[in-house]
């Protein structure tokens, strides 16, 4: 009788733990402990809150609840991986790792499994060419639309010339820093300006030997490709020298509070790019207060709403709940699998008319994908960090990056990458 | 060329600092080493757990806030006052204090007479608690550590330099500060361990445990004070580094740094700590500025423990370190 009981309730813990079969499960790998963790928990709550907002408001999207199983990454590539094993057994629809180390681990893996995998402004970026990488998606940005849309602010700041101008590029050593230095280097050739590289090994917090050459090299501008430590570091550095703070442009992942907080005053002026919006001037934070947050569901007690990262989190959460809505729509059935979610991802379409009735007016580019195009028009805008207020403005319009250089320049990197893993590039 | 010869002098200068700020970091493994032969694996972490005290302190923050607003449905955010520099450092060393008595009571008390290795595996587990438990008593977010000392290019350091060789050096003035702070930290360990009673007591345990127990010693009163001293000099490099970038939990990493200085300069040293620091700052900057634009940069981590490794084939007590010879 007593083994009985123990079985029943094993029995009961386990259909208690596990998603209901007909819950659609989007996994979050996120990261809350470990060097980056200031980093990851703004996102996976902001990711998580999205969510809890349609399950709570809309009873879920088609009528199905939405489950966010949690796992801790710590931003650690091995672990990362190790989510993906034992998650996507749950019936996971997609994956949105938050790390280009473990979004490279992954990419073969989601391939053979066929999962989608999610990858805002991050991870490979010439898996754009939906071609060759039929279960990756990275719209709206990519690393290279970052470094393209850089340059082309600095084109107009400067009346469309850039010739003789000095550029450095202050990068964290990793495949993610590296990601735009054959993109500028082109960029460099078409526009006349010339490019210093500038390394910083991960973490990155001693950068005395890096901005010690900015100031004797004397850059008209910088551009960094940093994360965690690295941008704090690299920002108190470059007020440590007194550089202008309008000549230095951080790519997305160095653009938000926490990069420049603890610089303080010095930050001021700071810029960065962004593919959405900040603040909390959008009706869908009313509703987030109202069904989330004064309900007492928000994640972490709701302590990052409306930051940067939190803004992005819940960004990539409103596009994979857009593909899921329209993959119920392709299949003609609520319960979606991996693979219909992959197809409603291919047709997705978030019209800037969506967007305002999903209660985000002009938060993000419109993002059209098709069968070969994964990564949407790569339109990115520029903020900038007013330290007095405490708050990043936007002070550009959504920029189409220089599709000339970047086309080429993705269609030989994913057909490399093709060619190595054996892949047949679909016909679209 | 000259030119590169005034700038090899700037690079130098700022290697002398970034030597002195590793220091710190390696004073506290040493100490710690010196007196029980342990490695402290959670050193780096004990300077982020300060640095984390430290801050929640100075701002008022309540202790396990999350913890408390989740388990009793509190909207609790902090006490609402600000603690002066002064007494919030004072305050953090005691705690620090609090921590060396918890880890002699709970963790090292029962693990007197094992092997080093063992105690050693110990400390590892005592990085991953005391990371996760500052992470549950003082929150994940970066938080801005302000005690006063002022950041930015030394005006007058670029000034006379501009005047004497005609470019104006960039010094930090929080590294000049980190220089004074980590001098008079030097010569009071030094005055400590040299002319009081309970710094002989630490030297004769160093020397010889059995010896310093058979004339009266408590070998767990010098744990205790030893591991006190050390958090103290944790909070001093937590202070310095957390001023640079905010406190992060990337802070505990900058015991990466320390490794490659203690190899150098021996384990059993102080000095030894320092020389080491220096040797390590001015060597890997200077190795970045003439070779580091011919192999692609990022040369530092590369170039400190390489050396570091050379130390170790030839010279493997490091420079000021202790010979070990076991007779079989």
């Amino acid at each position: 009788m007593t083994k009985l009981r123990f079985a029943a309730l094993v029995a009961a813990g386990l259909m208690a733990a596990a998603p209901a079969l007909a819950d659609l499960v989007v996994p979050n790998l996120s990261y809350r402990t470990g060097p980056y963790g200031a980093n990851g928990t703004q996102y996976a709550d902001g990711f998580n809150d999205y969510f809890t907002l349609l399950n709570e408001r809309d009873g879920g999207i088609g009528g199905e609840k939405i489950q966010v199983p949690e796992c801790e990454t710590a931003y650690n590539t091995e672990k990362g991986v190790e989510c993906y094993e034992s998650t996507k057994g749950s019936g996971a629809l997609i994956y949105n790792p938050l790390s280009t180390g473990i979004t490279y681990q992954l990419i073969p893996k989601v391939s053979v499994d066929k999962i989608p995998l999610y990858t805002p402004g991050y991870g490979r970026t010439s898996a754009k060419n939906g071609k060759v990488f039929e279960w990756v998606f990275n719209a709206p940005a990519n690393y290279w639309d970052g470094a393209s849309v850089a340059i082309k602010y600095l084109l107009d700041e400067n009346g469309g010339d850039l010739n003789g101008k000095k550029i450095a590029l202050v990068y964290h050593n990793s495949a993610f820093g590296k990601e735009p230095i054959r993109t500028l280097q082109d960029l460099s050739a078409k526009h006349g300006f010339t490019l210093t590289e500038i390394p910083v090994d991960a973490p990155g917090q001693e950068q005395k030997s890096q901005w010690l050459q900015i100031r004797r090299d004397k850059p008209d501008y910088v551009i960094m490709y940093g994360w965690g430590v690295m941008n704090q570091a690299a920002i108190q550095e470059a007020a440590n020298i007194r550089f202008p703070m309008e000549n230095f442009i951080g790519i997305w992942w160095s653009g938000s509070e926490v990069d420049v907080t603890p610089v303080g005053a010095g930050a001021n002026g700071y810029k960065a790019l962004t593919f959405h919006g900040v603040g909390m001037d959008y009706p869908v934070y009313d509703d987030l207060k109202t069904h989330v947050i004064d309900a007492g569901k928000a994640s972490q007690d709701g302590q990052h709403v409306g930051s940067v990262l939190y803004s992005r989190g819940l960004y990539a959460a409103l596009v994979i709940s857009e593909a899921i809505r329209k993959a119920q729509e392709i299949a003609g059935t609520s319960a979606i699998n991996a693979s219909q979610l992959r197809d409603g991802f291919e047709q997705l379409d978030i019209t800037p008319e969506r967007l305002a009735e999903l209660g985000l007016p002009d938060f993000g580019p419109e993002i059209k994908m098709s069968c070969d195009n994964h990564g949407g028009s790569g339109m990115a805008r520029m903020q900038q960090w007013d330290a007095e207020a405490g708050q990043w403005n936007l002070i550009t319009e959504f920029t189409e990056p220089d599709q000339e250089i970047l086309n080429p320049l993705i269609l030989e990197d994913s057909e490399a990458y093709g060619a190595e893993a054996g892949i047949t590039p679909r016909d679209c | 060329m000259i030119d590169q010869l005034i700038f090899s002098a700037e690079v130098f200068l700022n290697g002398l600092m970034t030597g002195v700020m590793y220091a710190l970091v390696a004073l506290g493994f040493v100490l710690i080493y010196k007196a029980s032969g342990v490695f402290n694996y959670a050193q780096g972490v004990m300077a982020l757990f300060a640095a984390l005290t430290l801050v929640g302190i100075q701002q008022g923050q309540v202790p396990f806030v999350h913890l408390i607003n989740a388990i009793f449905g509190t909207h609790v955010e902090n006490f609402g006052w600000n603690v002066p520099s002064v007494l919030a450092i004072i305050l953090t060393a005691g705690v620090m204090v609090l921590l060396a008595i918890l880890i002699e009571k709970l963790v090292l008390q029962h693990l007197v007479g094992q092997e080093p290795i063992i105690l050693f595996m110990a400390t590892i587990g005592l990085a991953y608690f005391l990371e996760g438990f500052g992470d549950v008593m003082w929150g994940a977010d970066i938080k801005t550590l302000d005690v006063g000392l002022p950041q930015g290019i030394s005006d007058t350091v670029e000034a006379v330099t501009a005047e004497w060789v005609g470019y104006g050096f960039f010094i930090d003035r929080l590294d000049i500060w980190a220089s004074i702070i980590a001098a008079i930290l030097v010569a009071a360990l030094v005055a400590f361990s040299q002319y009081t009673k309970q710094g002989r007591a630490m030297r004769a345990v160093a020397d010889d445990h059995q010896a310093a127990l058979s004339v009266g010693i408590s070998l767990r009163f010098i744990w205790v004070m030893v591991w006190s001293i050390a958090g103290f000099v944790a909070l001093v490099a937590g202070i310095m580094w957390g001023t640079k970038s905010g406190v992060q939990f990337s802070l505990s990493l900058i015991a990466l740094k320390a490794l490659p200085v203690l190899m150098l300069g021996g384990f059993t040293s102080i000095p030894g700590a320092i020389v080491g620091g220096l040797i390590i700052g001015v060597g890997e900057k200077l190795f970045e500025f003439w070779i580091g634009p011919l192999v692609g940069g990022a040369t530092e981590n590369w170039f400190a423990y390489v050396l570091a490794l050379l130390f170790l084939v030839f010279r493997p007590q490091g420079l000021f370190g202790e010979r070990i010879i076991e007779r079989v």
